[in-house]
């Protein structure tokens, strides 16, 4: 494999957490300070290790949200039940603390600027955290071509990246499974293949698709994706809770 | 900046609570309970009587096989850890299916080496031939005594438990007899050609 062998090998690096933002009551953006950070495409991930100080060691992968070609390295967490890593860096972290990251690493679920077809992003919960990697990107090229986003999200209260994805406009569409906000029309519920084909570009104008979520989430929409017609090569899916890659 | 393995970096306020450090775990992994699913893409959903795989020798001579036909080999019941590169791992998952030589007894596999897994939807990954031998490999349709999802590789999947669970294509349709490695699917994209667990060969650059 030529193209990996010109890449240096991969290994850990140090990094100083310099901001840790509260995205929802299960998430958090925290911005990493990595020296020497390569650059990232936009639906890569990292992987994160821990380190205690009787030298116990934790690693997991998280995505990274920040634009490609920011400059910023920042990653949004949810809190797993039980997660030792992620209850850590939702709950614990705080700016100036030292974690290890590795990285960036994917190179299946990733969208470039050079991609010149429409793209449709459907996530489900915190599989938006790739994709908004993606809409960032998109936005700050000033990409011409269409990018779509359909989030299904449980409650208001639980939508990452609230502004932005407000300020999709027409752009996004966010769906209520458990709780809508106040004064919606749409009771809350999973999302129907009547909505999906409602909110998303039609197969016939050849989007590229990115569906990430949980397990359920995925399998649902990708028969309903697929159902409406869209070629099965064109889309790209990451099951989640687990990172899927492979 | 490169942390040197003697002297990790500490993560302040961190101290772990999954202490537990199974030794049947491979380093870097950790015990989930679920079966998590991890695909590229869409699931194929194919029926069991639909179901096809072939055979092909490095001479290019081709051996179809059928559900009625695989079954009718030598079944086995296999327990299994599961180590995904993803990091996860689950441990004493049953499965029961054919296992791999049973179907390579009878083809001429002079020069073969290595075996590329296809499958429907068209993921590939390779694996040396002699991983899929002695009993170290399955072609499985059964799993907790339900046959097979197709969410996690039904009809039948190829099962290679001692290696990255990549490698245990899903869906699989053919096996490819090679003289010569060559990447797969996500052997192309950066994973390591082999991927044993035991040695973290996550990616091409480990």
């Amino acid at each position: 494999m030529a193209r990996a062998a010109t890449l240096p090998r991969l290994t850990w690096q140090s990094a100083t957490l310099t901001q840790v933002r509260r995205e929802s009551s299960t998430a958090s953006t925290l911005r990493l300070d990595v020296a020497g950070w390569p650059g990232h495409r936009a639906g890569q991930h990292v992987d994160v290790r821990l380190t205690a100080a009787d030298g116990y060691t934790a690693v997991r992968p998280y995505s990274l949200a920040s634009a490609a070609g920011s400059g910023l390295v920042e990653i949004t967490v949810a809190t797993t039940p039980g997660g030792e890593v992620s209850t850590y860096l939702v709950n614990d972290a705080v700016a100036g603390n030292h974690v290890e990251v590795r990285g960036p690493l994917g190179s299946w679920f990733v969208w470039d600027v050079s991609d010149p077809d429409p793209v449709q992003l459907v996530a489900g919960g915190s599989g938006v955290v790739p994709l908004m990697s993606m809409l960032r990107t998109h936005g700050s090229a000033g990409h011409p071509a269409p990018m779509r986003l359909l989030y299904s999200v449980s409650d208001p209260e639980q939508v990452l990246y609230a502004d932005e994805v407000e300020q999709l406009a027409h752009a996004a569409t966010v769906l209520h499974t458990r709780h809508s906000p106040p004064g919606t029309a749409r009771p809350p519920g999973r999302v129907t293949p009547a909505e999906v084909e409602e909110h998303t570009l039609p197969a016939t104008s050849r989007p590229s698709v990115f569906v990430c979520g949980p397990t359920g989430f995925v399998e649902a929409m990708l028969t309903v994706l697929t159902g409406l017609g869209h070629d099965p090569e064109r889309i790209r899916a990451e099951r989640y809770g687990e990172r899927s890659s492979p | 900046m490169t942390s040197s393995g003697t002297q990790p970096l500490v993560s302040e306020g961190f101290s772990g609570r999954m202490r537990v450090q199974d030794p049947a775990l491979p380093p870097g992994q950790h015990l989930v309970d679920r079966f998590p699913v991890m695909s590229a893409g869409p699931t194929p959903v194919v029926h069991r009587r639909a179901w096809e795989l072939t055979v092909t020798t490095p001479s290019g001579r081709q051996t179809p096989w059928d559900f009625a036909g695989l079954t009718r080999l030598p079944v086995e019941d296999v327990v299994a850890d599961l180590h995904c590169v993803t990091r996860w791992s689950r441990s004493g998952t049953r499965w029961r299916g054919v296992p791999v030589e049973a179907l390579l007894r009878e083809v001429d596999d002079a020069g073969a080496r290595y075996v590329m897994a296809h499958s429907y939807g068209g993921y590939t990954t390779n694996v040396p031939l002699e991983d899929l031998l002695d009993g170290r490999a399955w072609l499985v349709f059964d799993h907790e005594d339900e046959p097979l999802s197709a969410e996690h590789g039904g009809p039948v999947r190829l099962l290679v438990p001692h290696l990255y669970l990549w490698k245990s294509a899903k869906w699989v349709n053919g096996l490819t007899l090679m003289s010569h490695d060559a990447p797969g699917f996500w052997e192309s994209l950066g994973y390591h050609l082999y991927g044993d667990p035991w040695r973290e060969q996550r990616h091409s650059r480990d």
